[in-house]
């Protein structure tokens, strides 16, 4: 009986916690698993695809699904599905390289500014400010006019415009953060700012961004499909979901159904980002309850 | 609260916006920056000749040192001079006041869209929190925010105009000129730029108006025996408005960014095409003034909000 009451109470482990929420919360965890079903048919694709993206066969041009072509074929006889694999290949690769940058610029920024305050915090604010002022794709137009066009240049510029939303999520959350207790005890034991913004701000500032990073990968994808559907982003012949829309949409009257595989694969994959990052918010907050 | 007071928060606001607007025009014009190797034989383009590379270096002043060429060229577009495109030698501010109408229509009536169609999805799904009206208009807001903008178009002219010819599919109309067709050819691209500003405005709205219509203070209204239709309206939705303010001013901010894809869809010479040709033939002057003028825009739109914000709820001035 004693042993009962001392043992402290045994913590669930990371995955058996991983594990309840997946049985727990269905929606969060059919994205993840398409998400994940995604990345490995991409990462896979040049095994898997039935035809190579680029390989013309002009008797199939616009053809309509058959067991040749699953998806069909565009107006150069190029395999839908093939080209829709190594597409996503593309996309998804886009979407981290904006939000990957986002984040290197965005964190450190939001904790400096959080944390200084004064006049860095007033000055670092003043510049989110103007960012947030810019629509996003009209600047990443922009630098894409001014670097040269290239799916990097793009997804760099979506990136930066990207940057200054977590920068003011995480200010906001230093803000919070930087008056803790534990933040002031550090302090009087010694610790140097370096120290306490890696071992204690950042932890407890992370959470939010971990949610807005989710949403931010939908927003990137849908950014790059953007740029390449206007020609500013992925180049032909190579495949992205951007720039199959702009063909089917030359031969619409013709071959109206082309006009859906890419489609739908980029709805998909931003609703499936949208939904994880909302799953996440419920998952990640201590404050809400589970059922 | 006095006229006097008010007048200050209009006037302190407007102190406020003056650094974003300058850093803002640093941005833009900081955009030349990036133009790799030598601007001005980079911007002249291949086979260009000397004078023309001359005449480019002229333009933006490239000889003199950076915060003079940013001064002269911030002191050229105060004054409505924002240059002559490096293609066509027309003036950029010309341009621009033959393409913003085309966008402005499509982005008012996409907001008023968004707001007809979200303000009473939003309060369906408030009324009956968890019951299948709610998941309905939740669904609806979660593939309204996931759905590419330009694609909803593509299907929105396969649909109503190749299938059904109720409505033209590409071009535009001046308003001035033909108020009906303008408006026919508006339709489709405005209700292509709505569907995301939909999903925020019932998402939003319904959030909001969850949280007030549990609150303590419409119980006791409850219990005071008013019927909830008027506690809905005049309780209710007058205490969320200040949150919807937000989200138009942000919607605006959006679509002012979507409707450059929207309109490559439906071929409206607009804002978007202006900027898309401008960053494929590398004409900067056009991309500076278009993003200039969409900065403005979106700089006024804050401003206006703010103001209005802080006249509605009387909290906000403190």
């Amino acid at each position: 009986m004693t042993d009962a009451v001392m043992a402290p109470e045994r913590r669930p482990g990371r995955f058996s916690g991983f594990v309840r929420w997946f049985v727990s919360d269905l929606r969060g965890a059919f994205s993840l698993t398409f998400l994940v079903a995604l990345f490995v048919i991409s990462v896979l694709g040049p095994w898997i695809s039935p035809y190579a993206p680029a390989a013309q066969d002009l008797d199939a041009a616009l053809a309509t699904m058959s067991t040749q072509h699953w998806l069909g074929a565009d107006d150069l006889g190029r395999d839908t599905l093939s080209r829709l694999i190594y597409g996503g290949m593309a996309s998804l690769y886009a979407s981290f390289l904006a939000v990957t940058i986002a984040v290197l610029i965005g964190v450190p920024v939001g904790i400096l500014a959080g944390y200084l305050g004064g006049w860095v915090d007033a000055v670092i604010s003043r510049i989110i400010d103007s960012f947030l002022s810019f629509p996003a794709i009209v600047l990443a137009i922009a630098v894409t006019g001014a670097l040269g066009i290239g799916l990097t240049n793009g997804m760099i510029s979506v990136g930066i415009v990207f940057a200054p939303q977590l920068a003011r999520l995480v200010r906001a959350r230093t803000l919070v953060v930087r008056n803790e207790l534990y933040v002031d005890a550090a302090r009087c034991f010694g610790g140097s700012t370096k120290r306490i913004l890696w071992r204690h701000v950042l932890p407890n500032a992370i959470q939010p961004v971990i949610v807005q990073v989710t949403l931010l990968l939908a927003a990137a994808l849908l950014a790059e499909a953007s740029l390449s559907f206007l020609g500013l982003g992925i180049q032909p012949p190579d495949p992205s979901w951007g720039g199959m829309l702009a063909r089917a949409y030359q031969n619409m009257e013709i071959a109206p159904e082309q006009m859906y595989p890419p489609g739908l694969a980029i709805l998909f994959t931003a609703l499936a980002f949208n939904t994880l990052g909302e799953s996440l918010r419920v998952a990640l907050d201590p404050t809400m309850k589970r059922n | 609260m006095s006229n006097s007071g008010r007048l200050r928060i209009i006037g302190r606001r407007l102190l406020q916006s003056i650094p974003v607007v300058v850093l803002s025009t640093f941005i833009v014009f900081g955009l030349l920056k990036l133009v790799p190797g030598d601007v001005a034989v980079t911007l002249a383009g291949d086979n260009a000749s000397d004078q023309r590379i001359a005449e480019i270096r002229e333009l933006y002043g490239l000889n003199q040192p950076f915060f003079l060429q940013y001064g002269s060229w911030l002191w050229k577009a105060a004054h409505g001079d924002l240059s002559n495109s490096l293609i066509s030698n027309e003036a950029v501010l010309t341009s621009i006041q033959r393409c913003l109408p085309h966008t402005l229509l499509i982005v008012v009536l996409a907001l008023l869209t968004a707001m007809l169609v979200g303000i009473p999805l939003g309060i369906a799904a408030a009324t009956k929190p968890g019951s299948w009206i709610d998941g309905f208009v939740m669904a609806i807001a979660s593939l309204g925010v996931a759905v590419p903008n330009f694609w909803l178009g593509m299907l929105l002219v396969a649909f109503f105009s190749l299938q059904l010819n109720w409505l033209p599919a590409t071009g535009a109309v001046s308003l001035m000129k033909d108020p009906w067709a303008s408006l026919s050819h508006a339709i489709l691209p405005a209700v292509a730029l709505a569907s995301g500003g939909i999903a925020e405005v019932a998402r939003q709205l319904r959030s909001s108006l969850v949280e007030i219509l549990s609150s303590q203070q419409v119980r006791t209204l409850h219990a005071k025996g008013l019927p909830p239709s008027s506690i809905l309206w005049r309780h209710g939705l007058k205490n969320v408005s200040v949150n919807l303010l937000t989200v138009v001013s942000l919607l605006a901010n959006r679509m002012l960014a979507a409707t450059v894809v929207v309109e490559a869809v439906f071929a409206i010479p607009g804002m978007g095409g202006l900027i898309v040709n401008g960053a494929m033939n590398r004409d900067f002057p056009v991309v500076q003034g278009v993003v200039f003028t969409m900065v403005l825009i979106v700089v006024t739109l804050n401003l206006l909000t703010d103001i209005l914000y802080s006249v509605l709820d009387p909290r906000i001035s403190s």
